[in-house]
């Protein structure tokens, strides 16, 4: 099959620069205050905002520059203790990682999620949001039913170790937030997975 | 919205001769068509902004039922039927031409074309219309739209509009909407956490999406005129994959409050939610039958995803696909006769187009990352979404494949597109 192309660039740059010809669609603008004042525009002045990874200018993340756990807060406000900092110890883990198109633990990860399960019974005010996300191919609401898949594996891991349902909660992203960049088999191992992410008390 | 404050047909008396072929149309069938050829000449034009006469060439040859002729072909630059030479064009294999002129009067602009039958000398259509100067896109969209369906037989999908999701280099996530050519894009949403799976309602005035504004998915329906908007689902779990019944009266989406994702219908004006999938398995990706009466959806109760129908009112479920190893998203075509999906084989995700009455599919794209498709309301061109290393971007392809169109933006990745009703 031979495929003819036409290349529209520039045709939404062309609209920016000369701003919103109309005016009969107004934007909800949904970003609440104080949480991304760097992200607040429209479309008349996308482009040059800030950029959170300081890669202004430049192609966008490397492999490793996406979404990572606690990015929005959520981790530091929990206000952990040193043990999820110490590389030797199993909570400084908080990513279980997947096969493709599957949403089983693999073996390596039990002794991960175990620890958090007795530190979660230990400490039963605490609550996490268990991310579930997926790689990139294959449809996206698909993905999201595939991350969920994910993140209810780990939850029932926990729930089966005695943590409470009341200090799990479970959004996934399906492919919307990917840890890594890039579409080979090193970014796409790295963004099936899920995300235990502690809240704050 | 009336787009024309001015719309006169234009009689030439003298060049519109009786034809013995009243009603003159050429019926395309699908998978057999060939390409027309269309001499669109420049327009005299008195100083216009936009350049009508090479949209209305870029919409026409993007369709792919025509087949342009390049400016530098041309032996003259006709403005007006009266000043054609058809014995010219006729050699030149010329089966149909348009002319026409912009007027500026006043700040208005006044546009004037006509569609002639090359080999019969005569006028097929001639419109003069008044337009304002930021109309003139919108104009020239009709225009279009008015040649194709004369032409074709099928309604012109020029004048439409398209929504989808971009995401720019801070993350920001913005729900916009351009005309079908990606221009003149308006912001509908935006938030630095996701934005998801845009749905029309069938009047176009409205659109469904999913937001993870509030750290957890939520369905929202939004009125384009007013910006005013209302959530709809917020239930535990996937609020997702929000698809408008063609009566316009009920959303079809996925929940997993139960526990697993299901396919359910929320009746919007009662908010009556009525549970159509059962399964312990992923139902999820609802696409409505124009007819109303059957709802395609993605499940991998068979181990992987694929497509099954169901009844609207619920029922026994059927599977639709079985070759290839991954079926997903479906779209409906608005005649009801195709489904578009994502094709899956190994690591390459293609769009197929099945036939509902022969269920033979079609694998039109190369892939490898080809996504989301869907039908122009003309039903001859599927939007879609793909990828190139770490761009992604919206293509069109015509469904005997045929013609290929790729829209490229500047701002950051484009996905999820959803072509106006």
């Amino acid at each position: 099959m031979k495929l003819n192309t036409w290349f529209i660039a520039s045709a939404f740059s062309a609209l920016l620069l000369t701003g919103c010809a109309e005016t009969e669609d107004k934007g909800a603008n949904l970003i609440e205050s104080g949480q991304n004042a760097g992200g607040i525009n429209d479309a008349a002045t996308n482009g040059i905002n800030s950029n959170p990874y300081g890669t202004a200018g430049s192609e966008f993340g490397g492999p490793n520059r996406g979404y990572q756990p606690g990015m929005y807060g959520a981790d530091a406000a929990a206000n952990l203790g040193p043990e999820f900092s110490d590389p030797n110890n199993p909570l400084s883990k908080r990513t279980i990682y997947f096969m493709l198109d599957n949403s089983q633990v693999m073996p390596d990860f039990v002794p991960v999620i175990s620890a958090h399960a007795r530190y979660l019974v230990a400490n039963p005010s605490q609550r996490i949001i268990l991310e579930g996300h997926c790689d990139e191919r294959g449809s996206r609401e698909y993905n999201i039913a595939l991350g969920e898949q994910r993140a209810q594996s780990v939850a029932n891991m926990l729930k089966l170790q005695g943590v409470s349902d009341n200090q799990i909660e479970i959004v996934s992203y399906g492919e919307e937030k990917p840890a890594a960049f890039g579409s080979d088999e090193a970014a796409w191992e790295l963004n099936r997975r899920a995300v235990i992410d502690y809240q704050g008390r | 919205m009336f787009l024309f404050r001015n719309v006169l047909i234009l009689l030439l008396t003298g060049l519109i001769t009786p034809s013995s072929h009243a009603g003159l149309t050429i019926e395309i069938t699908e998978g057999i068509e060939s390409a027309l050829p269309l001499a669109i000449v420049p327009f005299a034009d008195s100083g216009a902004p936009v350049n009508i006469r090479d949209i209305v060439n870029a919409n026409l040859e993007r369709s792919g039922y025509f087949k342009m002729m390049p400016e530098s072909y041309m032996p003259a630059q006709p403005g007006n039927a009266n000043e054609v030479n058809f014995s010219n064009w006729q050699s030149l294999g010329q089966n149909y031409m348009v002319v026409g002129k912009v007027n500026n009067i006043g700040g208005q602009y006044e546009v004037q074309f006509q569609l002639l039958d090359v080999y019969k000398s005569n006028q097929l259509l001639g419109y003069r219309m008044t337009s304002s100067a930021t109309d003139l896109r919108r104009t020239a969209h009709y225009i279009s739209d008015l040649i194709f369906e004369k032409l074709t037989g099928k309604k012109g999908a020029f004048s439409g509009r398209i929504a989808y999701i971009t995401t720019d280099d801070s993350r920001l996530h913005r729900l916009q909407v351009a005309d079908a050519d990606g221009f003149n894009p308006q912001n509908i949403a935006s938030s630095p956490e996701p934005l998801m799976s845009p749905s029309w309602s069938p009047d176009g005035k409205r659109i469904a999406y999913v937001s993870f504004e509030r750290k957890s998915a939520a369905i929202y329906i939004q009125t384009l005129a007013t910006g005013q908007r209302e959530r709809v689902a917020e239930f535990r779990g996937i609020n997702g994959a929000p698809s408008w019944s063609p009566d316009g009266g009920r959303l079809a989406l996925t929940l997993s409050k139960d526990g697993n994702p299901d396919i359910y219908i929320l009746n919007l004006a009662t908010r009556a939610l009525s549970k159509i999938t059962k399964s312990a398995s992923i139902d999820t990706e609802p696409a409505w039958s124009p007819d109303g009466s059957t709802i395609v959806f993605t499940s991998d109760r068979g181990g992987k995803p694929q497509l099954y129908a169901v009844s609207s009112q619920g029922g026994t479920e059927k599977r639709l696909t079985f070759s290839g190893d991954y079926n997903a998203a479906a779209s409906f075509s608005p005649d009801g006769k195709y489904i578009a999906m994502v094709h899956g084989n190994g690591n390459s995700y293609r769009i197929g187009i099945m036939d509902m009455s022969t269920r033979a599919i079609n694998v039109l794209t190369a892939g490898p990352s080809d996504e989301s498709p869907s039908f122009a309301p003309n039903g001859g061109m599927i939007l879609y979404a793909s990828k190139e290393g770490r761009t992604g971007f919206l293509s069109a392809i015509s469904i005997d494949g045929k013609m290929q169109q790729k829209l490229v933006f500047d701002g950051g990745e484009v996905r999820e597109p959803a072509w106006s009703p």
